[in-house]
């Protein structure tokens, strides 16, 4: 049968130390899948499409950042030019590619996004090559961890929870008081009627794309420290955050919050207990919420 | 409205079975002048590479033309159809290196697994709606996909079923044989496409369409639609699960791969390059695909990227798939002969 390790769990339940240094392991593997699967819900709800290349975005913000990183040694240039990076990558993506698409069926706007996913890869494999990357951690961040309970915490990962909260907050602040926020979420109930009020909606859609992708390359520099880069590491990602997304609700930003928090505890605690079923108790989890609710935890039913 | 009016309205309503007779002997016979050409193929060209080419377009073949019954005819559209065919390759080929029984009779008892599998997964899924059914059907995928690999006492984890598939022989036919499996995949695949061929000219088959057209007229006029759908997951299921025992007994062997997500997107991509309003369509496509794949594969590594470029130019150039492009040309063609 498939192995499982119960005692192991139990006993890390039971130890502070232990609970401690897998919280946040799973708290920055949430925060991180937050910052793509916002990205992914924001982009459906206002565009109504799913960015089945989101991952992508993910791993250029990554590799953006490890080449400015040895460039110029700068962290903070390194996670600018991850996020900015990105931002211009979507806008263009999603002028030239994807508003070819909208209103067109399901079928359609996957394999446009399945084109570019073997595209993107392919070009993260001609420029940066095949094999596994990595990007050290910052000199700034190479101080000896924290220990909190007993537990190991690493400061750069308060740092990535703090980052990722911040972005949470001016994202949830920033659509629901600030006028762009109004006209984004108008945009999202009705294009037409915003679009007969002397808004360029294409501006706004690609705006959304831009941000989105932002958010994901923002996740990707962060990770980029962490995490080991190769073509394809946008994958694992994008599967992980459409399972935060759908947990969550589709278009529902705080659904994403608690939807990410959740499978990032999921996959920390999960592999003490089943280490070798920790995704596929991801996937159980997501078949038990869409079984009982299958609009997700806070998402809307749509008409 | 009276009773008369309401059964005139059922009459008009009848499907035009006055035509079913004629054209289901008519597929009998492109069915077996189909499989006459293809049992006759080694006889003229001996390639091995051309039968293996024929092998792996069976396998494929009947794995995407099922899908299409969900996809173009009842628009399901299924991100985890894969999972039946990984399915069939395990169930087959765990069945063979396990218990030793007979190949009918893992052929049949897979079959029967698949069947309950799609039942429970099926339930679940076809109530809801598009998305949400592309997305559960994929994490249902996933879910098939992580307990190949963490179930390695059974399954050999991400090495795969090794050590072979044995193959004895049965009715006199000995599948190590190559030639033989080369003609049990064909008569596979000829069967297969005309069994499903029947289910798409059923009134079952409208049905279908017309739920794709329009569920809530289709509930209305008293169509359990849940059921329908449910009823043709579980078909579509077992012609791919069949499609993934051809590929067990070609490779001797299954890989996670064959339950991977990519072998879904391989098949909705094969639908569409293939076109999804013709019903052999996907068949085209499978085709084209695997000629795409091994000659790309030989020319350059980053066959990503050129896959990625027809994908984009059927997608956003053609908007169409080959076949359906074709029918349309030649339908415009003759409208501009007669007019």
């Amino acid at each position: 049968m498939i192995p499982v390790d119960l005692d192991a769990l139990a006993s890390c339940l039971a130890s502070p130390a232990c609970l401690v240094t897998q919280t946040t392991s799973g708290l920055i593997i949430g925060m991180l899948l937050f910052l793509v699967a916002v990205g992914l819900t924001l982009i459906f709800g206002v565009l109504k499409v799913v960015n089945f290349s989101h991952g992508a975005f993910y791993m250029f913000g990554a590799y953006f950042a490890m080449t400015v990183y040895q460039l110029t040694g700068s962290f903070a240039l390194a996670i600018l030019a991850g996020a900015a990076g990105t931002a211009i990558l979507g806008l263009i993506f999603e002028r030239v590619f994807m508003s070819r698409v909208y209103g067109r069926d399901v079928l359609m706007q996957l394999l446009v996004c399945y084109a570019f996913v073997l595209i993107f890869d392919d070009v993260v494999r001609m420029i940066w090559g095949p094999e596994f990357k990595s990007m050290g951690m910052p000199a700034a961040f190479q101080v000896p961890p924290l220990f909190i309970a007993g537990g190991v915490v690493p400061p750069y990962y308060l740092l990535l929870i703090g980052v990722a909260l911040a972005a949470a907050v001016v994202l949830g602040l920033g659509l629901a008081r600030s006028r762009i926020g109004k006209v984004i979420r108008a945009a999202a109930q009705n294009p037409g009627m915003v679009s007969a009020l002397g808004i360029n909606t294409g501006l706004i859609y690609g705006g959304v794309f831009a941000l989105g992708g932002m958010l994901a390359g923002l996740a990707g520099a962060l990770a980029a420290p962490v995490r080991s880069l190769t073509p394809g590491m946008g994958f694992s990602v994008l599967i992980e955050s459409f399972i935060v997304t759908v947990i969550g609700g589709m278009g529902s930003i705080l659904g994403a919050l608690i939807g990410a928090l959740l499978i990032g505890l999921i996959r920390s605690f999960g592999s003490l207990g089943f280490p070798l079923f920790t995704e596929g108790l991801m996937y159980l989890f997501m078949v038990i919420v869409l079984v009982s609710r299958p609009t997700g935890l806070f998402g809307k039913e749509v008409a | 409205m009276t009773e008369l009016q309401a059964g005139q309205g059922a009459q008009t309503l009848a499907p035009p079975r006055i035509d079913a007779r004629p054209q289901r002997y008519r597929d009998v016979l492109i069915a077996l002048v189909a499989f006459a050409l293809l049992a006759l193929l080694p006889f003229i060209f001996g390639s091995k590479q051309l039968l293996d080419f024929v092998i792996r377009c069976a396998a494929y073949g009947l794995f995407a033309t099922s899908l299409n019954l969900l996809v173009g005819y009842t628009g399901l559209i299924s991100f985890g159809h894969g999972m039946f065919f990984g399915l069939g390759a395990y169930g087959f080929g765990l069945m063979m290196q396990k218990t030793g029984v007979p190949i009918p009779v893992a052929f049949v008892a897979t079959l029967a697994i698949t069947c309950v599998v799609a039942v429970v997964i099926g339930a679940i899924c076809v109530r809801l709606k598009e998305i949400y059914f592309a997305f559960v059907t994929l994490a249902f995928q996933m879910l098939i996909h992580s307990t190949i690999l963490s179930w390695q006492s059974l399954t050999g984890g991400d090495q795969g079923l090794r050590g072979g598939i044995p193959r004895p022989p049965f009715l006199g036919i000995d599948l190590s044989n190559h030639l033989h499996l080369y003609i049990t995949s064909c008569a596979l695949l000829v069967i297969g496409l005309f069994l499903m061929r029947q289910i798409a000219q059923s009134p079952f088959g409208y049905t279908l369409r017309m739920i794709r057209d329009n569920a809530t007229r289709a509930s209305f006029i008293g169509i359990d639609v849940w059921r329908a759908k449910l009823t043709i997951f579980v078909l579509a299921a077992l012609f791919a699960a069949t499609g993934g025992m051809i590929m067990a007994l070609f490779v001797s062997g299954a890989y996670p791969e064959f339950a991977y997500w990519t072998i879904s997107g391989e098949g909705i991509f094969i639908n569409m390059l293939g076109g999804v309003t013709t019903f052999l369509g996907p068949m085209v496509g499978t085709v084209l695909l695997l000629i795409l794949n091994d000659t790309v594969t030989r020319l350059t590594e980053y066959h990503g990227i050129v896959l990625g470029v027809v994908i984009l130019f059927f997608a956003i150039g053609l908007r169409k798939g080959l076949m359906d492009f074709v029918v349309e040309w030649f339908a415009q063609r003759r409208g501009e002969a007669s007019g």
